[in-house]
């Protein structure tokens, strides 16, 4: 048998955490304003007469479960790196100006908005060909997980939830 | 050394988020499974479930990929953001 040495706890970040991160990917615990990540599509952009943004929030069910709040958790270094690669097979496949991917991470209540994806293009349908790409890329090669936290007959409980073939299906049309 | 990350339920599973392994035990990343698999009978069985997905310094991986020393290698469970 192997020498395994075991830690519980992670003892450093990794060194490659930045190296990815740009102003198109954010990963972050706090509330963003959707008007201010419209402004900043179209600050000083002329040229993209297109703006289609996607929001995605906490609901209230999910499997029949009554949902209380989700944690959500994901891998730093990797998400940034697998989100850059994504937005860059989008810019290969459709004509797009600027794109802005935010996910938030941490304990998320019901209502409370998780994911943005913004994306502009001198023409409409680019936009949303391109928009719908990323999010369905992102549901399925973007290294974060929900742990949901549910109330049934006043106990609470909490599981990690199971990927959904129908995401895995929905990616796949794009191939 | 090869270092080895777990998230999610799998980090949960083990109670254990990251451990080191000498490179020269491994060759691949399956190797690396089956020597993490021989820890105990729990650690078997967990690795054993073929939907576990693995990466190699933030790139998505096959078992076949091969593993060196200084390499980053992390399991974890299908995704589920967005």
């Amino acid at each position: 048998m192997s020498k395994v040495i075991t830690t519980k706890k992670r003892t450093s970040k990794p060194a490659i955490l930045d190296e990815y991160t740009n102003q198109e990917i954010s990963i972050q615990a706090e509330d963003f304003s959707l008007a201010d990540e419209v402004t900043l599509l179209e600050k000083d952009n002329l040229t993209d007469g297109a703006v289609v943004t996607f929001t995605g929030r906490v609901r209230n069910n999910n499997n029949g479960n009554n949902v209380t709040s989700l944690t959500l958790e994901h891998y730093p270094g990797m998400t940034e790196k697998s989100l850059a690669k994504i937005i860059n097979q989008a810019k290969k496949q459709w004509q797009i100006g600027r794109v802005k991917v935010i996910h938030r991470i941490g304990e998320l209540h019901i209502g409370d908005q998780i994911v943005f994806v913004g994306v502009t293009s001198k023409h409409r349908q680019d936009a949303f060909s391109a928009n719908e790409f990323i999010m369905d890329y992102l549901k399925v090669k973007a290294p974060f997980w929900k742990k949901e936290q549910i109330v049934d007959a006043g106990k609470t409980s909490e599981n990690w939830l199971d990927a959904k073939s129908s995401d895995t299906d929905k990616a796949d049309l794009w191939s | 050394m090869i270092k080895i990350v777990f998230f999610a339920a799998l980090r949960e599973q083990l109670d254990c988020a990251e451990l080191s392994l000498s490179a020269d035990k491994a060759k691949t990343v399956n190797d690396i499974k089956l020597l993490l698999s021989d820890k105990s009978a729990q650690w078997q069985q967990i690795f054993s479930n073929a939907s576990l997905l693995a990466a190699v310094n933030h790139d998505m991986v096959a078992g076949d990929h091969l593993v060196k020393s200084g390499d980053e290698v992390a399991f974890f469970p299908p995704v589920t953001g967005g």
